[in-house]
């Protein structure tokens, strides 16, 4: 049974029909890679499942549940899948550890020790715990996302939505962050990433789709979808990332 | 020349009558100057906030307010409030306190508008990476916007209390013995020595604000250190 669903989702931006009738599932573990040209509307996807975009149309389910029911809790729906954003938007007034604390402390009301205790941990796992007590404009790009990243799994996410991770990071840089995105898939952490890191997308993608103009046009396993594609134009696409 | 004259009233000057009568003078400006400053923030940091909301009722009213009092000469707001105040509240409000209501309603528009402006220029993604994590809208402006957006108003503010120093002069038309008023009775009293005592008090006010406008470039260097680091 898919742990997240998107059924006939549509969104406009004014008269601009961004996504078109999205139909997707994504089982409890599942890593998804989405890839395709700019302004196909990948980034909107992911911002509506934890709602920081609404959808017009169409019903997107986490767990058999309407994210949008009445009775849902934004906020904890949002503590539930975590994002991590091409341009880190880490806080620059808080310390690293401050940072990742904030939510815990505000949101799931832990104790201070407590969020710090969890979020030392965290940065030991992405390997930046001595960097603990600086501030982000202190950190290379790299170790910013990978603070970022801990920020987002301090809150004990059920899914993990990654735009473009890498996308602002030096090429140096840009390993050190998708190995922690390997880890956590390989730890079983559900994923939805825009990325067009096809090496990743080899590595550790369930499956692929490809978007195109707000339509899914092509989806498959990372095989079938780097080696025969059968649209035209995620041809030319693949051709063109690598 | 009848500098005696400003050097005998100095004292009347600095502090009214007091401490044989209430308090006036460059004391009273200064404390209307305060009180106004400081009554704007918390007011106009509210009404900033509605202005920014989503909600039509909170943000439409803050606009009309803002718009309204940005509209109005100071000295229409003091005058209204002196007059409208007993109709409203069935008796006549101390002119002092009338004034200061009426500095602090007329400064929080402006301090609103300071506010927006500090909240709107920061990157949309400290809100949305706010807000993602579970944080209310509430919590992201409280400990994330804010804090912020507060740091970089920090020299308009200043600014702001600079002209209010100023404008409080104005409260002299209803009355109040501040700076400018008591300039004006002793002027009244002697009648010789009109240059002096309004040169005096010409200077009096410039120190003040000079006082307020050098802490104030101390301050933004002080910032700008703070947020090369912060950033
Ligand atoms: N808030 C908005 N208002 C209006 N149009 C928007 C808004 N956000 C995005 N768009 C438009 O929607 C389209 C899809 O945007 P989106 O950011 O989802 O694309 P994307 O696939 O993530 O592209 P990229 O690879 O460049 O990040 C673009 O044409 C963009 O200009
Ligand atoms: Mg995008």
């Amino acid at each position: 049974m898919a742990y997240l669903e998107l059924k006939n989702v549509h969104k406009w931006f004014g008269n601009f029909h961004v996504l078109k009738n999205i139909n997707e599932q994504v089982d409890k573990g599942e890593v998804l890679v989405i890839c395709g040209p700019s302004g196909s509307g990948k980034s909107t996807l992911i911002r509506c499942i934890n709602r920081l975009e609404e959808i017009d149309k169409g019903e997107i389910l986490f767990k058999n549940k309407s994210i949008h029911a009445k009775d849902v809790n934004i906020n904890q729906l949002r503590a539930d899948i975590g994002i991590v954003f091409q341009q880190f938007n880490l806080y620059p007034h808080l310390t690293v550890l401050q940072n990742i604390t904030l939510a815990p402390i505000k949101v799931r009301k832990m104790s201070k020790d407590e969020a710090e205790t969890i979020a030392l941990k965290l940065l030991e796992r992405v390997g930046i715990k001595e960097q603990a007590h600086k501030y982000p404009a202190e950190l290379s790009g790299g170790q910013q996302q990978r603070v970022a990243i801990a920020r987002a799994l301090a809150m004990k996410p059920k899914v993990m939505l990654f735009d473009e991770p890498t996308s602002a990071l030096d090429p140096e840089m840009i390993n050190e962050v998708l190995n922690v995105m390997k880890d956590l898939a390989k730890d079983g952490m559900t994923m939805l990433c825009v990325t067009h890191e096809m090496g990743f997308a080899k590595e550790v993608a369930d499956r692929v789709i490809f978007m195109d103009q707000g339509e899914i046009i092509e989806r498959g396993t990372p095989e079938h979808f780097f080696t025969n594609p059968t649209h035209e134009r995620t041809k030319a696409f693949l051709k063109e990332i690598l | 020349m009848h500098w005696d004259i400003v050097w005998n009233n100095l004292g009347y000057f600095l502090i009214g009558p007091y401490p044989n009568g209430p308090l006036g003078g460059l004391a009273m400006s200064i404390l209307l100057a305060i009180g106004g400053i400081f009554g704007a923030f918390w007011l106009g940091l509210a009404i900033g906030l509605m202005r920014l909301s989503q909600k039509v009722w909170f943000k439409y009213p803050a606009i009309v307010y803002i718009e309204i009092i940005r509209g109005t000469p100071l000295l229409m707001v003091i005058f209204w409030f002196y007059f409208l105040a007993p109709i409203l509240l069935g008796k006549p409000l101390p002119e002092a306190t009338s004034a200061l209501i009426s500095f602090i309603v007329f400064t929080s528009a402006y301090i609103a508008e300071i506010v927006r402006a500090g909240v709107q220029s920061l990157p949309r993604g400290q809100m949305e990476a706010a807000r993602s994590t579970g944080l209310t809208h509430f919590q992201a402006m409280r400990y994330v916007i804010l804090p912020q957006a507060l740091r970089n108003m920090i020299p308009s503010f200043v600014n702001q209390f600079v002209s209010l120093t100023k404008d409080t002069s104005l409260a002299y038309i209803i009355g109040v013995n501040e700076l400018t008023r008591a300039a004006t009775q002793v002027n009244n009293r002697t009648l010789i020595a009109p240059t002096e005592i309004f040169l005096t008090i010409a200077v009096l006010y410039f120190i003040v604000c000079y006082v307020l406008t050098s802490i104030s470039r101390r301050l933004e260097k002080h910032l700008a250190r703070y947020q090369a680091r912060g950033r």
